[in-house]
């Protein structure tokens, strides 16, 4: 194992965080602190609490999860484009490296600005809304396996895109029906039977689901089932992407 | 001993069905100076990837210092420097920071006093916290060299490295070739500048489309492909050329006041008997001079002849 390597990668990725902290921390704080404003606290008071808990404290799991799926596809597909848009990705793939050592170093910076986001999202929730974690271990595992299943899903966004309209594409018009229709806003017991059922085949509803259970321990689906289906979802993505350096695929060719 | 990179039956095709390889055998030499000449799209930077990582090959086997490219990518990719030919630079990182990166990414400890040597070396040093993008185009080659050496690669690929760059630039960086020369590492540089391949090479290839059409000894290739011409500036005009002197194959220019004798680099003493046998003949002349053909003649006449 290259350490030295994944070293580089890692800091080089965080220091352009750094370098753009109002796009990367500031902004998706702001956007989500409007949430709280608009449905927390504006509209939320008017509606009933949901299973005993107030609306605006029920929306703050799914609008973490929101945030974290946007940030974490987003930092993990652009970390890996920019170097193929550019052409220094010549310097990664003629490095004595393996995807492993890729992964870690790139995902990893990812889904580590993902959670740092998240975390003063959460923070900053608890100046609009009552917050108790139920389960702060399943929180905390729900929390870092949904982050480093999405960057790895967004890089292989990034290793997939042939121009940036690509890139844009799945975040854009995939990501945000998932997570408005996943139950980040509402039980899916709300719903009619027929949409009950075509919520379940949207693996968004899992992570919203098992977030919001180890917070307030009520969820749409089993927890262990949403445990289950995330850490699928992660092997999948890991299979996809084995596959794609072994076939040098949209690198190498 | 052994090679330090050995090619067999390299083959690549591209997805868009181009044949970019078709068969390239080639041994390099530990230490040695090899210039791979051949026009854009010869397959000289496809070859060059395959052996660095960056391109799968489609077909044969590349071994670097014994190991194979794919398998062993570890070790050989360790042994590996490249400098690619376009200018490619995350613009937003400092000169610091990318070489630093460089090495870092071929797992070798901060060494901060042996990168300010090479910033140095390719004067660099005051540029050491500017941005990429705030730099020329020459300087940002020079990022690029400074990348490639600060992880001491064993073997280096330079792949066009005097593109576009000024005289100064040339005159390091040429420096720094023998420099790494003396210190044993292996050199292979592509080039379109035949000139810098004959003044700096040990040996020279000549890729054209996805073949490889030679290899050899710089001085051996210069002798065995290499012409010479007497040209004979004559006193009086002649109407033909002699008789007695047809076996010599000369050539009368057409104001019949100019006699060209074509004859192989290495048969010297060709001269003073063609000069005798014309004396002989009663043909005078005012001026001679002889001309040598360079290596981008043999170039194009080999490159030509394919075509």
């Amino acid at each position: 194992m290259n350490f030295e390597a994944i070293k580089v990668i890692y800091s080089a990725e965080m220091a352009r965080t750094r370098r753009t902290l109002l796009q990367s921390v500031v902004s998706p704080v702001i956007s989500t602190s409007l949430y709280f404003i608009v449905f927390g606290t504006a509209i939320g008071s008017r509606i009933d609490d949901i299973g005993g808990v107030s609306y605006g404290a029920f929306i703050t799991p799914g609008l973490i999860m929101l945030t974290l799926l946007t940030q974490c596809i987003s930092n993990g597909s652009f970390g890996i484009y920019f170097p193929k848009f550019t052409g220094t990705i010549y310097e990664v793939l003629s490095a004595p490296i393996a995807l492993t050592e890729i992964l870690i170093g790139y995902v990893g910076a990812a889904a580590t600005k993902g959670l740092i986001v998240g975390t003063i999202i959460l923070a900053t929730a608890t100046f609009f809304v009552d917050i108790s974690i139920a389960h702060p271990f399943m929180m905390i595992l729900f929390f870092v396996l949904t982050a480093v299943t999405f960057s790895l899903f967004g890089f292989m966004i990034g290793v997939w895109a042939r121009d940036f309209e690509q890139l844009n594409l799945i975040p854009m018009l995939v990501v945000p029906p998932l997570t408005f229709l996943g139950g980040s806003f509402y039980s899916i017991d709300m719903l009619p039977p027929f949409w009950q059922t075509v919520s379940h085949f949207n693996p968004v509803l899992y992570l919203v689901s098992g977030f919001r259970w180890s917070f307030f321990q009520i969820a749409d689906v089993n927890p262990m089932v949403s445990l289950v289906m995330v850490s699928g979802f992660l092997a999948v993505c890991l299979a996809t992407l084995a596959w794609m350096f072994r076939t040098g695929y949209k690198l190498k060719n | 001993m052994a090679p330090i990179v050995s090619i067999r039956d390299l083959t690549k095709t591209y997805a868009n069905g181009f044949k970019a390889l078709k068969g390239v055998n080639l041994d390099i030499e530990r230490g040695e100076i090899l210039a791979l000449l051949g026009p854009n799209g010869a397959g000289k930077t496809t070859l060059i990837s395959i052996v660095c990582g960056i391109v799968n090959p489609s077909g044969g086997e590349v071994l670097v210092d014994g190991h194979d490219v794919v398998k062993d990518f570890r070790v050989t990719r360790s042994l590996i420097g490249l400098v690619p030919q376009e200018l490619t630079t995350d613009q937003f990182e400092t000169v610091w920071n990318t070489v630093r990166f460089s090495r870092g990414l071929h797992g070798c400890k901060p060494d901060p006093v042996y990168i300010e040597k090479i910033l140095r070396e390719l004067s660099l040093w005051d540029k050491r916290d500017n941005m990429m993008r705030q730099l020329s185009g020459g300087m940002k080659r020079r990022v690029l060299i400074a990348k490639a050496l600060a992880y001491e690669p064993r073997i280096l690929f330079l792949d066009e490295p005097t593109a576009g760059v000024d005289v100064n630039l040339r005159k390091d960086m040429w420096k720094v070739v023998e420099r790494l020369r003396a210190a044993g590492v292996t050199i292979i540089l592509t080039t379109h500048y035949i000139e810098e391949a004959e003044e700096i090479a040990d040996r020279v290839g000549v890729i054209n489309g996805g073949e490889l059409l030679l290899v050899e000894d710089k001085n051996t290739l210069m002798k065995k492909l290499g012409r010479k011409q007497l040209i004979l500036e004559l006193a009086e005009p002649i109407d033909t050329v002699p008789t007695g002197l047809a076996d010599l194959g000369l050539e009368l220019n057409g104001s019949r006041n100019r006699l060209v004798y074509d004859y192989d680099a290495d048969k010297e003493h060709a001269i003073a008997a063609v000069l005798s046998r014309m004396v002989k003949e009663g043909i005078h002349f005012r001026d001679l001079s002889t001309r040598q053909s360079s290596l981008e003649d043999i170039f194009v006449a080999l490159v030509g002849e394919k075509a």
